[in-house]
């Protein structure tokens, strides 16, 4: 037990597949040790009543709102954000269905938009459209209606069926 | 937002958060998955002296088949009961539920104990759990007490929970029989709390008549709300959508929602007929279904 | 144009996207500068208050607080905002709003004091130490309230709260048309207060170095020139010494136009404190503090004979600003507004007064679409009320109101351009199958359910705006846009534009016109913008302006490049100028395709610049400033189908279809996701979205939990159709697809809903039409028990 608790932890966890440690004032949010600390800006905060999923980053595998979660809660996790997808220079089939189909317009709910459908293609490969619809309802988006949104991952689902990369966890 | 500051601390055991509940638990809150808590911390509503993390506590997130009733751990997150296959199977009313709260990454982190604990009045588990007469397990340094929910939860955002007890396990029965459930859930918005939530669950006698009705509500009073007469008029009966369409009328008995922004009180009042009425019916349809296949 | 196009019109895929997909962009809060602190800003809990005394002095002792700085520190040093339009002939009141107040706070976004700190998280403790003693004051949020005898009063220069009354009237005397009319009907409309919500609040980093009294301002601005104009005048610093920089920003529909407390706070503490200050705002304080649009209480009346012909409209708008009267304010609820309420009908007569109202609420600006979808909503709501009255198809009363044929002048004194308003709209029901629709609706009707057809036809006044109009009604510029294309030795093209898109995706549609008309890869195409030092003075994006004027820029840059390239051209192959044709990035000798060089080979030649003939300068780059001789209007039929649940009055949108004609289309993968977007927020206008105060000034929905933006499973798949009906004066014939969904889908969906109820008797709901509120005014009317009945 640590006498009247930690006002400072140490942390320590896997972030798109490098380990990293800090010390972390124990109220800091996950996002902001991701955007602040280790300067991974990729992930996003649009509000502060954990709505909008512009923060979602990958958590052992599962899509989380980071500003959701205090970093202490992380230690020990693997955490894959927006910047950890693409594979030695190789977009992540989601990136590049979003590219092609237009599934982006400002960019700002972009990430937390792929990051929640990287969960939810490998836990649903073959999803039809009202599912993708409810599978992104905690990620709000103000530009594009949805509509290329959901084209997006429809056709990222295709494309990760066909080189079969719906594997669980991990990028 | 910024959260205020707080000490932490993070046990490793059962024994040592309740210890540390036991010293300060009067100042703490005790944080599990987080989607009830931090959104308060954040926007400083809620600033607590200390924070007592039992997300790093083996053994509290299991969902198992015991003694004729399914044992469920505090810290299991809604996606795993949604998505439990034990659950789906011999109690099917708390998967579906599940599935409705909050949006894919709430339900990713969000425990079914940190939503009992923060009792909101519109939140979906209390219906369900009402409804199937379920039970909540609190321990302290000092012992365990084994409570209904419908008595755990006392209040808008107020249980019995003491300071010095941490919430363990939730119980539900295995459901057998000819029966169905169904969650029936109006929102305005995806995602959004319900503006009026009903649970139904519905067993059948072999010939067909209701044997057993269990009807809850929530988002339309200060806590969950059995409809008793609803259940009383429908227990004995000849299952029909008749019957249930008349009977729901009785949803409304006693109900005083609340009023805000979304809505008025007398529209909840309303829908909770309409609403009641839709989930018993599509509760009998898999009754008898089942009933069929038996 | 005989040979094919490669790029325009083609749906090339985005330039910006590569570095928006891998989490690469840099938005304000993305930056980070050596040193650099963190401002919070106090917002008070009183909506209306004077402010008795501030003790800062716990906050101060806070470890790791720099400063907190009250009104009285700014109040000599930065001078207050005040609007950029003058409205003229309206008895435009100058009200002046300070950066931090001092005296009294007039609505909930007000900023009271400012913490700077080390880290957001102490800044954020420091706030909860200041103490503040207020009066309360009386606080008024109705605009019909504010202009009652006795109203609590927001502002001594503003008596009677009316901050500005602007009339206009167009065609023939309303009166004396109405007395041709077989009815008249009367209305009051709510177009209610909406808020709007990019997901990227706004946020500003400053940085100064005292030694060149430069001053650096990253912000979140969709105009980072007029940014830097009022800035530099506020802050009395010299223009020349402000850089902005609006890097890739996170959404904006008008809410980034405006010039803000926030950015004039930092950038001065910046230069006092001698540390960059960053300030990113909460989502909280981005319902509080920054614009709102919509919220007028509309009295309207419309004369129209038996046939459905409608003959005139008089609207009396009582148009809340807000506390104070933000940057383009004056300008929303009046010119953009009462020019566009003949529409695309043959109207003989427009009366409108517009009052201008403060209230202790959040000011009001232009929000997507602005002043337009409030006068089309009008307008179609009552021509399907007309219809309705008139035991008309709506659908029949519009084919009777729509113009036949363009140039048109319409009562209002505006040109519309070009268009073929009818055939589009024959176009969109045939689409939308409308009358397969009508058939359902009443097979169904008869089965309890609730199906509804609603129809919306539109035309817009956009790329805003011929310099010469724009000045006449009192904006504070002109509303050109500006370019410089600069082509570099190796042929690659740099394209510094005035526009500043965040979202629309220029850096792809602009780079199209450039390798176009150049014949080069798209690849060699860069369009920089954002950042003062590097682009021409421009306007910036909003108004649906930046294709057709900004890109029409662009175009005529590219023109002079062209030129000049001819005759390094001309000189390199020996021959005479007008003997060269330039053709798939080639230039050549007339007959003579062999003797070519291409694009590269004269941009090389012309910083070489040996070999150019004796009049022509070396280097390769253009500047253009185009200037529109008219607006654009687009215009176009959106239809939607719904379904009321009978019960709970849910509404599901099963069908919606929107045919837009927007001139030439740049890219259509674009332009349909502008209509995609533009539709879903006019849908959230008319089905889940207001501002809700309680009569305190509070703002109950001050987060996303409450202000009920649409997810994904909230809003149908959009349909969207595009006619291409060239603008005859615009050099690409663009006309501009930005607001068109906004100022479309709200009445279309309105208009749907109550189809869906109209056996029932009711005529009117005010938006937004969400479940509870259509059951009230069901109930309210008596109707429930007649729907359970079957609507008979």
């Amino acid at each position: 037990m640590e006498g009247e608790g930690l006002e400072v932890v140490e942390v320590s966890m896997k972030v798109n597949g490098k380990p990293v440690k800090a010390k972390v004032p124990a109220r800091m949010l996950l996002v902001h040790f991701l955007r602040d600390v280790l300067g991974l800006t990729g992930t996003h905060v649009g509000c502060d009543t954990s709505n909008c999923g512009a923060c979602t980053v990958i958590m052992n595998g599962k899509a989380v709102k980071s500003c959701t979660v205090f970093a202490f809660m992380a230690d020990g996790a693997e955490i894959l954000t927006i910047e950890g997808l693409a594979q030695n220079g190789k977009l992540h089939p989601i990136q590049e269905a979003f590219w092609e189909n237009h599934g982006l317009q400002c960019g700002f709910c972009t990430p937390g938009m792929i990051m929640t459908l990287y969960d939810f293609l490998n836990r649903n490969p073959e999803p039809t459209e009202e599912e993708v619809r409810r599978a992104i309802e905690g990620n709000l988006c103000r530009c594009t209606g949805y509509v290329n949104i959901v084209r997006s991952a429809l056709a990222a689902a295709e494309k990760m069926r066909a080189v079969g990369r719906w594997v669980k966890g991990g990028a | 937002m910024y959260p205020a500051s707080f000490k932490v601390f993070v046990p490793k055991s059962l024994d040592e958060a309740l210890e540390l509940l036991a010293k300060y638990g009067e100042e703490a809150k005790v944080l599990a998955g987080g989607h009830s808590l931090i959104p308060l911390m954040r926007l400083r509503l809620v600033k607590p002296k200390y924070v007592i993390y039992i997300g790093k506590i083996p053994g509290l997130s299991y969902i198992r088949e015991e003694g004729g009733v399914i044992r469920i751990g505090a810290m299991t997150t809604h996606n795993e009961i949604e998505e439990s296959q034990l659950l789906k199977e011999k109690n099917p009313l708390l998967s579906e539920t599940a599935s409705h709260i909050g949006d894919l990454q709430v339900r990713n982190m969000g425990t079914i104990g940190g939503s009992l604990a923060h009792a909101d009045p519109a939140a979906d588990y209390p219906a369900a759990l009402t409804a199937l007469e379920a039970d909540v397990v609190l321990k302290s340094a000092k012992g365990e007490r084994v409570l209904k929910v419908s008595d755990f939860i006392q209040g808008p955002y107020l249980t019995d929970l003491r300071p010095d007890e941490l919430l363990v396990e939730v119980r539900v029965p295995v459901l057998s029989g000819a029966f169905g459930t169904s969650y029936k859930k109006l929102y305005f918005r995806a995602g959004d709390f319900a503006i009026v939530g009903v649970a139904a669950l519905v067993e059948l006698s072999p010939e067909g008549s209701f044997k057993r009705v269990r009807v809850a509500l929530t988002g339309v009073g200060e806590k969950p709300v059995r409809a008793r007469g609803v259940e009383e008029e429908l227990e004995g009966k000849e299952a029909s959508e008749e019957a249930i369409a008349k009977a729901a009328e009785r949803a409304k008995e006693g109900l005083n929602p609340p009023s805000d922004i979304r809505a008025s009180s007398e529209y909840r009042r309303e829908m909770s007929v309409v609403l009641t009425r839709r989930a018993l019916i599509e509760a009998l349809r898999r009754a008898r279904e089942r009933l069929k296949s038996q | 144009m005989a040979r094919e196009r490669r790029y325009i019109g083609k749906r090339i895929k985005r330039k910006e996207d590569p570095r928006l997909i891998t989490g690469k962009g840099l938005y304000v809060d993305d930056i980070h500068l050596p040193g650099m602190v963190y401002a919070a800003f106090l917002r008070p809990p009183y909506a209306h208050a004077r402010i008795k005394s501030i003790d800062t002095s716990k906050a101060e002792k806070i470890p790791g607080v720099i400063g907190v700085f009250t009104g009285e520190y700014f109040k000599d040093k930065v001078a207050p905002l005040t609007t950029a339009w003058a409205l003229t002939n309206a008895d435009l009141k100058p009200v002046k709003w300070p950066v931090v107040a001092y005296d009294k706070v007039r609505f909930t976004g007000d900023i009271v004091a400012v913490v700077v700190a080390e880290d957001p998280y102490t800044a954020y403790d420091a706030l909860e130490a200041i103490e503040v003693e207020y009066e309360p004051l009386p606080v008024v949020v109705d605009v019909e309230e504010a202009v009652k005898p006795g109203a609590p009063q927001l502002h001594d220069e503003a008596p009677g709260n009316i901050a500005f009354k602007w009339t206009f009237r167009g065609g023939r005397d309303f009166d004396e048309v109405a007395k041709e009319a077989d009815i008249i009907v009367k209305k009051r409309f709510i177009n209610q207060r909406l808020i709007p919500s990019a997901m990227e609040t706004r946020a500003a980093v400053a940085s100064y170095n005292p030694a060149t009294g430069e001053l650096t301002v990253w912000v979140t601005s969709q105009n980072p020139h007029v940014h830097r104009l009022i800035m530099a005048s506020v802050l009395g610093i010299p223009e020349h010494k402000l850089r902005v920089i609006a890097p890739d920003v996170g959404g904006g529909f008008g809410s980034k136009i405006p010039v803000y407390p926030g950015e004039v706070i930092v950038a001065r503490l910046a230069m006092d404190l001698g540390r960059p200050v960053k300030w990113v705002e909460t989502r909280r304080e981005n319902f509080l503090g920054t614009i709102h649009g919509r919220d007028h209480v509309d009295y309207v009346e419309v004369a129209a004979k038996k046939n459905g012909e409608v003959l005139g409209v008089r609207v009396r708008t009582l148009a809340n600003l807000g506390a104070y009267i933000s940057t383009a304010a004056p300008g929303v609820p009046t010119i953009l507004f009462g020019l566009m309420l003949s529409g695309p009908y043959k109207i003989k007569s427009v009366d409108v007064e517009v009052k201008g109202v403060l209230t202790n609420t959040t000011p009001v600006d232009a929000y997507r679409g602005a002043g337009r979808p409030e006068a089309t909503y009008i307008l179609e709501r009552m021509m399907d009320i007309v219809a309705r009255r008139l035991g008309m198809d709506p659908a029949d009363v519009r084919r009777v109101n729509l113009i036949e044929k363009a140039p048109y002048t319409a009562v209002t004194g505006l040109t519309y351009d070009s268009g073929r308003y009818l055939e589009v709209f024959e176009k969109a029901l045939k689409i939308a199958e409308y009358y397969k629709w009508r058939e359902v609706q009443s097979e169904e009707r008869r089965k309890g359910r609730l199906i509804g057809i609603g129809i919306s036809s539109y035309i817009e006044m956009c790329g805003l705006a011929p310099s010469r109009i724009a000045r006449a009604t009192g904006f504070g510029l002109g509303l050109w846009e500006s370019v410089l294309v600069r082509v570099h030795p190796t042929g690659k093209v740099s394209v510094y534009t005035g526009s500043h898109p965040h979202g629309q995706g220029e850096e792809t549609s602009f780079a199209q016109i450039v390798a176009e008309e150049l014949g080069i890869p798209i690849e060699d195409v860069e369009i920089v913008h954002g950042d003062t030092a590097q682009t021409p003075f421009g306007m910036g994006t909003y108004g649906s302006r930046t294709t057709p004027v900004g890109g029409a820029a662009v175009y005529r840059a590219v023109a002079k490049i062209k030129e000049k390239a001819r005759k390094i051209a001309a000189a390199l192959l020996e021959a005479r100028e007008e003997d060269i044709e330039f053709s798939e990035g080639k230039f050549y000798v007339k007959g003579h395709p062999e003797k070519s060089v291409t694009f590269q080979d004269v941009a090389l030649a012309a910083y070489t610049a040996d070999k150019l003939p004796p009049d022509v300068e070396p280097g390769l780059e253009a500047i253009a400033f185009y200037d529109p001789e008219n607006f654009t209007f687009p215009y176009g039929t959106h239809i939607a189908v719904v379904e009321v649940d009978p019960e709970t009055f849910k509404v599901k949108i099963l069908r919606y279809v929107a045919v837009d004609d927007a001139g030439v289309i740049i890219n259509p993968l674009l332009a349909e996701g502008q209509v995609h977007g533009g539709v879903v927020q006019g849908i959230a206008q008319a089905l889940y979205e207001y501002a809700v105060y309680d009569e305190n000034g509070n703002l109950l929905t001050a987060g996303f939990n409450d202000y009920m933006i649409p997810t994904a499973l909230d809003v149908p798949n959009i349909e969207s159709y595009f006619e291409e009906t060239p603008a005859p004066h615009n050099p690409l014939g663009a006309k501009g697809i930005g607001e068109t969904g906004t100022i479309a889908a709200t009445p279309a969906v309105v208009n749907a809903v109550l189809d869906a109820l109209a056996h029932l008797g009711i005529e009117h709901i005010d938006m937004p039409l969400t479940p509870y509120r259509i059951w009230k005014a069901l109930k309210e009317a008596g109707l429930l028990e007649k729907l359970k009945a079957g609507g008979e």
